[in-house]
């Protein structure tokens, strides 16, 4: 049972999607409890394999019993482990936001699983060519959920994330063919011990192929100059897939970079190719600058959020670039933290807007006695991300800036300290806003009319909040969790990073 | 020069497409030709796979009574993958064509940016 645990959560969730199609037949509504039932499961198969993997060590399953480096492998180690389990609790918990506010149709939960189907593929597989089919089923599965909104902008900006995310991921399957062409192989252990032996580090086609790669996942994780399809992605999609899509796509990519990083490439490449390190420290650096920036001077709350995941993912990828043990445990935590931060923020601007009618940042202004606790949390979660301890914020940035200082990579440390001073500058407006500032309507008069994304009135469900509330208990209570995410990456890294 | 051209003109031909198909996917202002021009793209790194696995002299990969050198199978199933994906990208981008055009009533790209800030 437990070395078959990788393959059915990612079978559960594509059975699972496949139900509410068949179920139209019969009823309308039928999505919602699939939905549930279905990823309950997922969540209880998830604990069960991140138990088992810090218990027992990695899980690996030969697909279709062909084995290793010519089947498709699918391994779950420490940090895969962790990442579905993510993958699984977030997007069960996005479900009862979704009760209330996300749109009804079955389709929309046939997409959701299917979205969850492929995160969960892309965190446990083995093998770069599987990878680049999960990658691209969750690309499907994202451009479909944003354009379920029902303004005809939501549309829009789903074509321009399937033009970028479509050419991102081609350029990942053209590196995959390079390595093909270097190694003859495309099972990730197998090519990480064939790179360098068959193929040199230094040699043309390993460096195009890293090139072509990482710059493809870096389009999907969106760092900057290639997040230009995220803000509007994330602003026009309907305030359920919104909470979800910017807690789980980015990130889930993110760990896929590092799985190439450690787990194809090694830090051996990274060591004997000093330049492919310093092009991704550089490319996070810049990264983390100019999305403080860009979020600075926002004035719609939720694109300011999306330029801030920008930001974010920046320390995420310096993180893992810079590749000493406490970096990387730092980034991970940060990657996970990010997720129920940054969904939490996007949730909790949903319930706002649907009380309010707030969706600017001046807009904010003297709300936090209007939705309060819904504002509260907002605050708690926006300190979160700042960095604030005891929240989890604090923990990811503090071992990622160890990290650098024990590299003595001092021109990072530098960055990684005034991405605190930057994130600071977007998110302290806008709760000094929320509770400092006098309102621009009185609170007397009847809220602003919403714009309503789906039909269903405004009404905030119990669900709603109660997800908001979890996300900003979750940011603080997370870092009692932080010492076991450790074991469980140190068992794991050591061999990673060849330690 | 012209040596090398003969011996690798399969490279020359996908790195053609591979920059028609990016050039059409940036230059473009209508948005089918957009999707076109994506798919051009991806035909060119599916093509590259393909002449990945060619070898002089070798057989179909279908084994038989004295059969071989065969030429690499695997290159061949990776793509064929990779196909059922693109078709199902370009039906999803067409369907968003779709709803853009009944809504906007234009495809051209430029006219769309001012509707859709205003």
């Amino acid at each position: 049972m437990i070395e078959q645990l990788p393959v059915l959560l990612v079978v559960l969730p594509i059975i699972g999607g496949a139900v509410p199609l068949v179920a139209s037949l019969v009823s309308d509504r039928a999505g919602w409890p699939v939905a549930t039932l279905t990823l309950v499961g997922q969540a209880g198969l998830a604990g069960l394999l991140a138990w088992t993997v810090s218990a027992s060590g990695t899980v690996s399953y030969a697909v279709g019993g062909f084995a290793a480096p010519y089947g498709i492998e699918l391994v779950v180690d420490g940090l895969s482990g962790a990442v579905a389990l993510l993958v699984a609790v977030v997007s069960l918990g996005v479900l009862a936001y979704a009760r209330q506010a996300g749109p009804h149709s079955n389709a929309f939960y046939g997409l959701y699983l299917l979205l969850v189907a492929g995160l969960t593929g892309m965190t446990v597989t083995g093998d770069v060519f599987n990878l680049y089919v999960f990658l691209e089923i969750t690309g499907l599965a994202a451009y479909g959920l944003v354009a379920s909104g029902r303004d005809a902008s939501a549309a829009v900006a789903a074509l321009k994330y399937l033009i970028i995310g479509t050419v991102g991921a081609s350029l990942y399957l053209l590196g995959v063919g390079y390595l093909l062409a270097a190694t003859g192989t495309l099972n990730m252990a197998d090519l990480a011990s064939k790179l360098g032996e068959m193929a040199a580090y230094d040699s043309t086609l390993v460096l195009t192929a890293f090139g072509l790669m990482i710059g493809g996942l870096t389009v999907k994780v969106a760092l900057f100059p290639l997040h230009t399809w995220q803000p509007d992605a994330y602003a026009n999609a309907p305030d359920t897939v919104s909470a979800f899509i910017s807690a789980l796509v980015s990130t889930v990519s993110a760990y896929a970079l590092a799985r190439l990083l450690f787990s194809v490439f090694t830090v051996e490449f990274l060591t004997a190719v000093p330049v492919a390190r310093w092009a991704l420290v550089g490319l996070a650096c810049v990264s983390i600058i100019a999305g403080s920036a860009l979020a600075v001077s926002q004035d719609s709350v939720q694109r300011m959020l999306a330029y801030s995941s920008v930001s974010q993912f920046g320390l995420v990828v310096a993180g893992f670039a810079i590749a000493t043990p406490l970096a990387v445990v730092g980034a991970t935590v940060h990657l996970l933290g990010h997720a129920v931060m940054k969904g939490g923020l996007f949730a909790a601007t949903g319930v706002i807007e649907r009380k309010t009618g707030a969706t600017t940042v001046n807009g904010y202004a003297g709300m936090g006695s209007r939705v309060p606790i819904s504002a509260f949390c907002f605050a708690v979660l926006s300190l979160a991300m700042v960095g604030v301890p005891p929240a989890v914020g604090f923990v990811g940035k503090w071992y990622i800036v160890l990290g650098a200082v024990n590299a003595e990579n001092w021109p990072v440390v530098a960055v990684l300290l005034a991405s605190t001073l930057l994130t600071l500058a977007y998110f302290a407006r806008l709760v000094e806003r929320l509770y400092f500032a006098e309102a621009t309507i009185h609170s007397e008069e009847t809220p602003a009319e919403a714009p309503v994304t789906d039909g269903s009135g405004q009404a905030v469900s119990f669900g709603m909040i109660a997800v908001v509330v979890i996300a900003a208990a979750l940011a603080v209570a997370l870092t009692a969790a932080v010492p076991e995410l450790q074991a469980m990456l140190e068992d794991t890294l050591p061999p990673l990073l060849n330690q | 020069m012209f040596e090398l051209l003969n011996s690798h003109y399969n490279y020359f031909a996908v790195m053609l497409l591979l920059g028609i198909g990016l050039y059409m996917l940036i230059e473009s202002q209508n948005l089918v030709k957009k999707v076109i021009g994506m798919n051009i793209f991806q035909t060119g790194i599916f093509l590259f796979f393909i002449t990945l696995a060619f070898r002089a002299g070798g057989d179909p990969p279908i084994i038989k009574e004295g059969g071989g050198p065969y030429v690499s199978p695997l290159p061949h199933v990776l793509i064929l993958t990779a196909i059922v994906v693109g078709v199902s990208l370009t039906a999803v981008a067409l369907a968003l064509i779709i709803r853009i055009y009944t809504e906007y009533g234009t495809l051209d790209e430029d006219k769309l940016k001012q509707l859709y800030y205003d």
